[in-house]
């Protein structure tokens, strides 16, 4: 059975005409092409599908897309502004905060949600909003540093 | 930088044809310079799972392209997982042809553009395929040179190269540039020679320290991985999975699934497979099939195994042995004997193994997630009889491997269901597929019996070890009778394991190193001796020695008895060509045995570091990945039943794990480079082992070292 879905994604306004029981991730995915947004367990415990929805980090393998009616939905994608890399992608690459990569996008997403409630977090706080994110390269501590450059970078006004 | 062409259908409709030959893309490539070079050895060999040994012909496996624009590739089988290799190579290749690095590009793991390499493992990349494609690099440079020499009518000694503009330096107008030489020609050279050790002085790019190029592509969600892709038509497929290692399908009722609107339900022996455009809704179908199973199981379990493996019909070989046992026994004052256990490990890379499958035609296209591209295409072959020029591998950007994606069956699956159906079809294994048809990191034993004499020289060292192989085995200290015997399955023997086991980061090294450095540290206590005094008093090692002095400085070792109550531990190794030390401060909870590390430091010496940045990076990777088997990391099993399938109950390290890591890079410049994807994961679990030892007086047998493991060995105390 499906239904019309309105929301907002990356910015814009976005209706869609689908199962609403289907996940937001594959629906991203597989919908909209929007593949930065990775499956990695699908039980919500790794974190590498993470976007930000009205500004929270949520696991989008969780989510039925119906949930998002409404709401403003940004993916790792929609995070650039006009070719020009959000604080804390920057501030991954100028760390090396990652190896193969595949978990840095909702790395980046979680950090993005933490800065936006946090915007100069601890360390403690940082590994404390990261926790439920894996990566298994092993590239944390570098992206630990990575979002204290990216929380001093956002707080000067981006 | 990109990788490669990312696009799959732009892929197939360019450079796609009927089974492309060497000369077919060279064809494609149009003019220019191709230097062939052959970047194998024994050692690549060697280390390839059995299935994809395949009989090597004398070819040449890399080549390099010199376009006629003056850009230069490298086209290799090899693949990036996130270990930088498709940074590293390219500084070796504009230092040796003096270009600018921006105008060098790597194409890895494709199988029609790429020619043969075994796969992508063991830290042989930069330290085996470095030198030969550098080697490659140079003959295509004198080449260069050469032609440049006829062109401006001056000797080749009168020629200076700076940033692909060849110049004559008694006249620096007459010059001429790469791609002016390459316009219009098209030359082949074929390198037989084995590279030369180069003056590393002159480099401009290699020693420096230079940022992932692939990182811009992977923080904007913009970098591909198999997972990405998509084809017309495309349909995700869920497979039908035993409940066990060793049950058989006896019968199985698909009418539930197939109600599923769209679903379409392919069933063709052994194989069972739900598919959909949609991925949500295999998943919704797959749940919906009745199977019954007739089991025959190994009766063992992670309890059990490793009495399991010591009974088990083994082969004994012994790997070296110098003096004589009997004469270190009676030369020892104080005789030692530890046995230490490991469990089977899972991979567990983010990224489960994921496969594309297209056939169109007489032709098979399969993009995967693997560390073999090669390797795939020989089990194609194989097992779908399609001949090999029809069979193309792709390999994208890797989400870790770690050596669990040597192994490919999900590239097998999706070929399967794509040539059934005549769609193409993705597979992306689930995290519970991932966990258990990964192919484990081998549980093991290692018995050491050693002793010293009254002044803390070890006289006698008699090491064997279970099942665990014998990379990293090596006695390293000074002892002159020792022996290291290596257990593993006799060839008519039924299975140890009760499913697959393969390479895990560092294979078996981590066990190995554990066991040593573990039992060297059970020795110095009781010697009355500090650790690391111990260490250096029994090592002739001048590499070893180095490295635990440059770990000490870093650390700011203080000396003294082991345990001190404080928790700092010591241990070291070799891997890969590359020695590693490492220093450990940690904390136990002595009412819950719970461990944090502090602070971790790790010296290393990889020869040449040709890119000081990235091996950092891969320093520190190792040192948290290695907290995992340290302190989680463990299958839980009962017969061929994988009980821990998720992340919820196989942990890996986490955020609030992390101590302080500091790291040092020897400077070794005028050495060849060696590996550092896996040298400094080896000595983790025994550095950690040996300060809960130094904090506490507890000894630690058996990896991981959980609460409940530290509680129980503290009442030993």
């Amino acid at each position: 059975m499906e239904e019309t879905i309105s929301f907002q994604l990356n910015g814009k306004k976005t209706e869609v005409l689908i199962d609403p029981n289907q996940t937001l991730l594959w629906v991203l995915r597989n919908h909209f092409g929007l593949t930065g947004t990775k499956y990695g367990c699908g039980m919500g415990f790794c974190g590498s599908c993470t976007v930000l929805i009205d500004k929270e980090p949520v696991r989008s393998c969780q989510l039925p897309v119906s949930e998002v009616t409404g709401k403003k939905v940004v993916t790792i994608e929609g995070l650039a502004t006009k070719g020009k890399l959000h604080p804390v992608q920057k501030a991954f690459v100028e760390h090396d905060a990652l190896q193969c990569g595949y978990c840095t996008p909702g790395m980046i997403m979680s950090a993005t949600g933490l800065l936006l409630k946090n915007s100069a977090p601890s360390t403690q706080e940082i590994k404390d909003g990261l926790e439920n994110n894996l990566c298994r390269c092993g590239a944390h501590v570098r992206i630990i540093e990575a979002v204290h450059t990216a929380a001093k970078e956002m707080k000067g006004g981006k | 930088m990109k990788k490669k062409e990312t696009n799959p259908k732009e892929l197939t409709q360019t450079v796609v044809g009927s089974g492309m030959k060497r000369r077919s893309f060279m064809k494609l490539l149009g003019g220019g310079i191709f230097i062939f070079f052959q970047p194998w050895n024994v050692f690549d060999l060697f280390s390839a799972p059995a299935e994809q040994a395949r009989s090597l012909t004398k070819d040449y496996n890399a080549f390099l392209h010199i376009a006629e624009d003056g850009t230069v590739t490298c086209y290799t089988g090899k693949i990036e997982m996130g270990q930088g290799v498709i940074t590293s190579l390219p500084m070796m290749m504009a230092d040796e042809l003096n270009v600018p690095l921006e105008k060098v590009k790597i194409v890895m793991g494709d199988t029609d553009l790429c020619p043969y390499d075994a796969g992508t493992w063991g830290s042989q990349t930069t330290q085996t395929f470095g030198p030969n494609m550098r080697a490659a690099a140079a003959e295509a440079r004198a080449v260069l040179l050469e032609l440049a020499s006829g062109q401006l009518g001056v000797p080749v000694s009168q020629l200076e190269v700076k940033d692909g503009i060849i110049t004559d330096t008694k006249n620096p107008k007459n010059a001429v540039t790469y791609a002016q030489l390459t316009k219009g020609k098209k030359l082949e050279k074929y390198l037989d020679v084995k590279p030369s050790v180069e003056d590393y002085t002159k480099f401009t790019y290699v020693g420096k320290s230079y940022k992932h190029s692939d990182a811009n592509l992977k923080v904007t969600g913009e970098a591909k991985y198999t997972g990405d892709l998509k084809l017309p038509g495309m349909v995700f497929a869920r497979i039908l999975r035993p409940p066990s290692h060793g049950a058989k399908l006896t019968s199985v009722d698909f009418s539930e699934a197939e109600k599923i609107e769209g679903i379409k339900v392919v069933s063709d022996g052994d194989l069972v497979a739900v598919l959909h455009e949609n991925h949500d809704k295999a998943d919704e179908a797959i749940v919906k099939i009745k199977a019954e199973y007739s089991f025959s199981e190994m009766p063992v379990n992670d309890k059990t195994i490793f009495e399991w493996m010591l009974k088990a019909d083994s082969s004994a070989n012994v790997v070296r042995s110098s003096g004589d046992l009997e004469s270190g026994r009676q030369l020892s004052e104080k005789i030692f004997e530890s046995e230490f256990h490991d469990p089977y490990l899972a991979h567990a890379p983010i990224e489960t193994h994921t496969a594309l499958a297209q056939v169109e035609g007489d032709k098979l296209t399969v993009w995967a997630a693997t560390q073999s591209p090669f390797g795939l295409q020989d089990g194609l072959v194989r097992e779908l009889g399609f001949p090999r020029e029809k069979v193309r591998v792709i390999a994208p950007f890797v989400g870790g491997g770690f050596g669990g994606k040597g192994a490919f069956q999900q590239g097998i699956e999706a070929a399967k269901l794509a040539k059934l159906t005549g769609k193409p079809v993705m597979v992306v294994w689930t995290r519970d597929e991932e966990f258990f048809y990964d192919n484990f990191h081998s549980a093991a034993v290692v018995k050491i019996k050693s002793g010293i004499d009254n002044s803390g020289l070890i006289k006698l060292w008699d090491y064997h070890v279970y099942y665990a192989g014998t990379r990293g085995s090596e006695t390293i200290y000074d002892v002159p009778n020792a022996k290291t015997t290596s257990y593993s399955r006799n060839k008519n023997a039924p299975p140890v394991h009760p499913f697959d086991t393969g390479p895990w980061r560092a294979p078996n090294n981590n066990t190995n190193t554990f066991a040593r450095e573990s039992h060297i540290d059970i020795m110095a206590s009781k010697a009355g001796i500090d650790p690391l005094e111990f260490r250096l008093k029994n090592l002739k090692d001048e590499k070893m020695v180095a490295c635990l002095k440059a770990v000490a400085d870093k650390f700011g070792y203080v000396a003294g008895k082991t345990p001190s109550g404080i928790g700092i531990g010591i241990a070291c190794g070799t891997d890969a060509g590359t020695w590693v030390a490492n220093m450990a401060e940690v904390k136990v909870d002595k009412n819950t045995g719970k461990v944090q590390v502090v602070r971790i430091a790790c010296a290393q010496d990889m020869g040449l570091c040709v890119n000081p940045q990235g091996a950092l990076i891969q320093m520190e990777g190792c040192i948290t990945m290695g907290l995992g088997y340290t302190f989680t990391e463990e299958v839980f099993f009962e017969g061929g039943n994988i009980q821990n399938r998720g992340f919820d109950s196989y942990e890996i390290p986490r955020f609030s794990w992390l101590p302080k890591i500091d790291c040092v890079i020897l400077d070794r410049k005028d050495k060849p480079p060696k590996g550092g994807g896996e040298p400094a994961i080896i000595a983790i679990g025994a550095v950690v082992a040996n300060a809960i030892f130094d904090a506490t007086g507890a000894r630690l047998y058996r990896t991981p070292m959980t609460p409940a493991r530290v509680l129980e060995a503290l009442k030993k105390v």
